[in-house]
C-alpha cells in the first residue's frame, strides 16, 4: 500500500518535471502541433481528390486515421525523452534516490498523455475547418478521443522500453519511423482496405491500428454510408479489440521497460 | 573508527572488457577517501556498484551498514551521488531541480523548498536559482549537481570526478565547497584523475589501474613512494638526448623517463630550485641546447610510471583492453 502511495506521489513529481519542460521549450510544442495540422491539410487536399469513398466524404473518413497515426508518432517522443535522460545521467541520479523506482517511467508516460491531448485538440480544430464532424453524441465523441489516448498511452510503454534499451538518442527517430510508418499505412487509416492485395489486407485487418481507427470512426460517426460490413472479428468489434491490445501491451511492456530501467546506467 | 563503506573482491566485466578485477575498499566514518586513476581504470564502475546503480559480477559491498546487493533501498537512503556528468534537467531552474530531488527524497513540500533555497545559498547560486540550468556555466552546473547530492544531508557521499572538465578557478572553488562539507563530518568517497586533487582533499588515497589496486596510503605515503618534484627538460636536438639523460641521472632520486618523440627527459629530484639551477649549469657546460625547461610537481602520470612502469594512458575506447588484464586473472579472489 505504501508502495503504491509512493509510486503515485513520485510519479506526480516526475510528471510535473516533464510538464514544466513543455512550458520551457515551446518549440517542441509547436512541432507537436504543426506536424499533425500539416498532415490533416495535406491528406485532405492532396489525396482527398483521388481516393473515392463510397457515399461519403473522404475528409470525414480520413481524420480518424490521421488521429491514430499522430498518436503513434506522439508516443515516439517518450523514447526520445527517456533515452536523453539516460544519456545525460539523469536516470543515474534517479536510481540513486530512495524513490519509487517505477515512478520515473510511470511519470514520463503519464505526462506524455498531455502532449497527445494537445495534439488531438489542435487536429480536431483543423479537422472541423476541413469539414470533419462528430456525428454522434458528446459522450461517444469523448469515448473516441479516450480510445485514441488509451492506445497512445500503451504505445508509450513500448517506446519507453525502446528508450531505455537503445544506446543513443539518434537511433530512435529512424527506428520509430520504421515501425510507425508500416503500422499506420498498412491499415484502414488512409484508404479502405478492401482493395489491398491479400497479404496486406489480412495484415491490415488484424492490425490494431485499423481497429483503433475503425473504433474512432464508429464513435465519431464517421463510417461512410454504404461501406462494406467488416468480415473479421477485430473490425467488427474494434473498440474491444483495441482495448485488448492496450491491456496486453501495458501488461508486457510496462514490466519490461521497468526492468530495462533498473539496469540502465550511463557507462563512463 | 567505524567502516562506512566496505567492498570485497568487486569484479565487473563489460563484455570483453574488465572494468573491475577484484577490488577491495574500506572507507572509515568521517574520512575522505580518494580513488585515483586514469580514464577506464574502473573508478566510475566502483562508485556505480556502491551507489546501487550496477550489480557486480562477483564480490560484495556494504554502505552505511546496508548490503548493496541485498538492501539497495536502504543504501539509497544513506547516500548522495554526484556523477561525472552533471545529472540535471536543463530545462528546469536550479531551484526546481533541487526541489524535485527533495520531493523524491520525500522531504515534503515545504521542507523540500526550504532545503533547495538553503543549498542554492550555500553554493552561491541564489541569483541563478530561478534561471533554467541550460544558461549555467560548467562550474555552476557542477555546484548544482553537488548540491543535488546533499539535499537529504546523506551521511555518505560519492563524488565521481567532481572537477573533471572544469577550468582551474571553478575547480578551486569546488574544492573549497567539498572541504567545508567534509568538515561537517560527512564520509566522502571521491574519484579523480588528478593527483593534486586527491592530495588536497583525501585523507587516504588508493591508486587503481585496470580495475585493480596499485597502491594505497595517505597522501604523504604516496608522495614518499613517487618522490617530490620533477625536472622536465626538452632538448633542441634529439641527438643530445642520451647525453642529457647521463647528466640528469646525477641529480635523480628515482627513475628517469625520456620520450624521444617529444625530445623530453623527466627526472625526479629533491631540493627544488637549487638543484634545478645546478642541473642547468651542468647541461650548459656540456654544451646541450635546451628548448624548454621546468620544475613541476608529480602528476598522475608520474605516479603510474613509478608504481607500474607504464604511463596512465587508457586505450582508445577509454578502457583497458582485456588482453592486458587477462594475464592478471590469477590474482582475482
Amino acid at each position: 500500500m505504501i508502495g503504491i502511495t509512493h509510486l503515485l506521489a513520485d510519479s506526480m513529481v516526475i510528471a510535473k518535471r516533464n510538464v514544466i519542460k513543455i512550458k520551457r521549450v515551446p518549440e517542441v510544442l509547436v512541432f507537436v502541433l504543426v506536424a499533425p495540422t500539416m498532415m490533416t491539410l495535406m491528406f485532405s487536399y492532396v489525396f482527398g481528390g483521388s481516393i473515392n469513398i463510397s457515399d461519403g466524404s473522404y475528409r470525414e473518413f480520413l481524420i480518424a486515421g490521421i488521429f491514430a497515426q499522430s498518436m503513434l508518432f506522439g508516443a515516439t517522443s517518450t523514447s526520445v525523452a527517456v533515452a536523453e535522460d539516460k544519456e545525460k545521467g539523469i536516470i543515474d541520479r534517479f536510481r540513486s534516490l530512495p524513490m519509487s523506482q517505477s515512478a520515473v517511467l510511470a511519470g514520463r508516460t503519464a505526462s506524455d498523455i498531455i502532449y497527445n491531448v494537445l495534439t488531438l485538440f489542435v487536429m480536431s480544430l483543423t479537422g472541423l475547418v476541413v469539414g470533419w464532424r462528430i456525428n454522434t453524441s458528446l459522450w461517444e465523441g469523448l469515448a473516441g478521443f479516450g480510445l485514441l489516448l488509451a492506445f497512445s498511452y500503451a504505445f508509450s510503454w513500448i517506446m519507453a522500453f525502446v528508450g531505455v534499451m537503445v544506446p543513443s538518442v539518434e537511433v530512435i527517430n529512424n527506428a520509430g519511423f520504421m515501425v510507425v510508418m508500416p503500422l499506420t499505412f498498412i491499415a484502414n487509416t488512409f484508404v479502405p482496405i478492401e482493395n489491398l492485395p491479400t497479404v496486406l489486407r489480412v495484415f491490415a485487418e488484424w492490425n490494431p491500428i485499423s481497429a483503433l481507427t475503425q473504433g474512432a470512426r464508429e464513435l465519431f460517426g464517421n463510417i461512410p454510408l454504404g461501406a462494406p460490413e467488416p468480415t473479421v472479428w477485430p473490425l467488427q468489434n474494434p473498440v474491444a479489440y483495441t482495448l485488448i491490445w492496450v491491456l496486453v501491451i501495458i501488461a508486457i511492456f510496462a514490466p519490461l521497460a521497468n526492468l530495462g530501467y533498473r539496469k540502465a546506467v550511463k557507462q563512463g | 573508527m567505524k567502516n562506512v563503506v566496505e567492498a570485497f573482491g568487486l569484479v565487473k566485466h563489460y563484455g570483453e572488457v574488465v572494468a573491475l578485477d577484484g577490488l577491495d575498499l574500506v572507507v572509515t566514518e568521517g574520512s575522505v577517501y580518494g580513488l585515483l586513476g586514469p580514464n577506464g581504470a574502473g573508478k566510475t564502475t566502483a562508485v556505480s556498484i556502491l551507489a546501487t546503480l550496477l550489480r557486480p559480477d562477483a564480490g560484495s559491498a556494504r554502505v552505511a551498514g546496508a548490503d548493496v546487493l541485498e538492501e539497495p533501498a536502504l543504501v539509497r537512503e544513506k547516500i548522495g551521488l554526484s556523477g561525472q556528468y552533471a545529472a540535471l534537467d536543463e530545462h528546469l531552474t536550479g531551484f526546481e531541480n533541487l526541489d524535485m530531488i527533495g520531493r523524491l527524497y520525500r522531504l515534503g513540500r515545504s521542507r523540500s523548498r526550504a532545503r533547495a533555497a538553503e543549498l542554492l545559498e550555500v553554493f552561491d547560486l541564489s541569483e541563478a536559482g530561478n534561471r533554467p540550468v541550460k544558461t549555467y556555466s560548467g562550474g555552476m552546473r557542477r555546484r548544482l549537481d553537488l548540491a543535488g547530492a546533499l539535499v537529504a544531508s546523506p551521511p555518505v557521499l560519492f563524488l565521481d570526478e567532481p572537477t573533471t572538465g572544469l577550468d582551474p578557478r571553478s575547480r578551486i572553488e569546488l574544492w573549497g565547497v567539498i572541504r567545508e562539507l567534509v568538515a561537517r563530518g560527512s564520509t566522502l568517497l571521491l574519484t579523480t584523475q588528478y593527483l593534486e586533487e586527491a592530495d588536497y582533499l583525501a585523507d587516504r588515497i588508493m591508486v587503481i589501474d585496470r580495475g585493480q589496486e596499485i597502491a594505497q596510503g595517505t597522501p604523504d605515503d604516496l608522495k614518499t613512494m613517487v618522490g617530490g618534484e620533477r625536472i622536465e627538460v626538452t632538448v633542441a636536438s634529439v641527438n643530445d638526448l642520451p647525453r642529457t639523460q647521463e647528466v640528469l641521472e646525477g641529480f635523480a632520486v628515482g627513475d628517469l623517463a625520456s620520450e624521444e618523440r617529444n625530445r623530453k627527459v623527466t627526472v625526479p629530484i629533491s631540493g627544488g630550485a637549487a638543484v634545478l639551477t645546478r642541473a642547468l649549469r651542468t647541461l650548459d657546460a656540456a654544451g646541450i641546447d635546451l628548448h624548454d625547461v621546468g620544475l613541476r610537481r608529480p602528476t598522475l602520470n608520474d605516479v603510474f610510471l613509478t608504481l607500474t612502469g607504464h604511463t596512465a594512458e587508457p586505450s582508445k575506447n577509454g578502457r583497458m583492453p582485456v588482453a592486458n588484464s587477462a594475464s592478471k586473472k590469477g590474482r582475482k579472489r
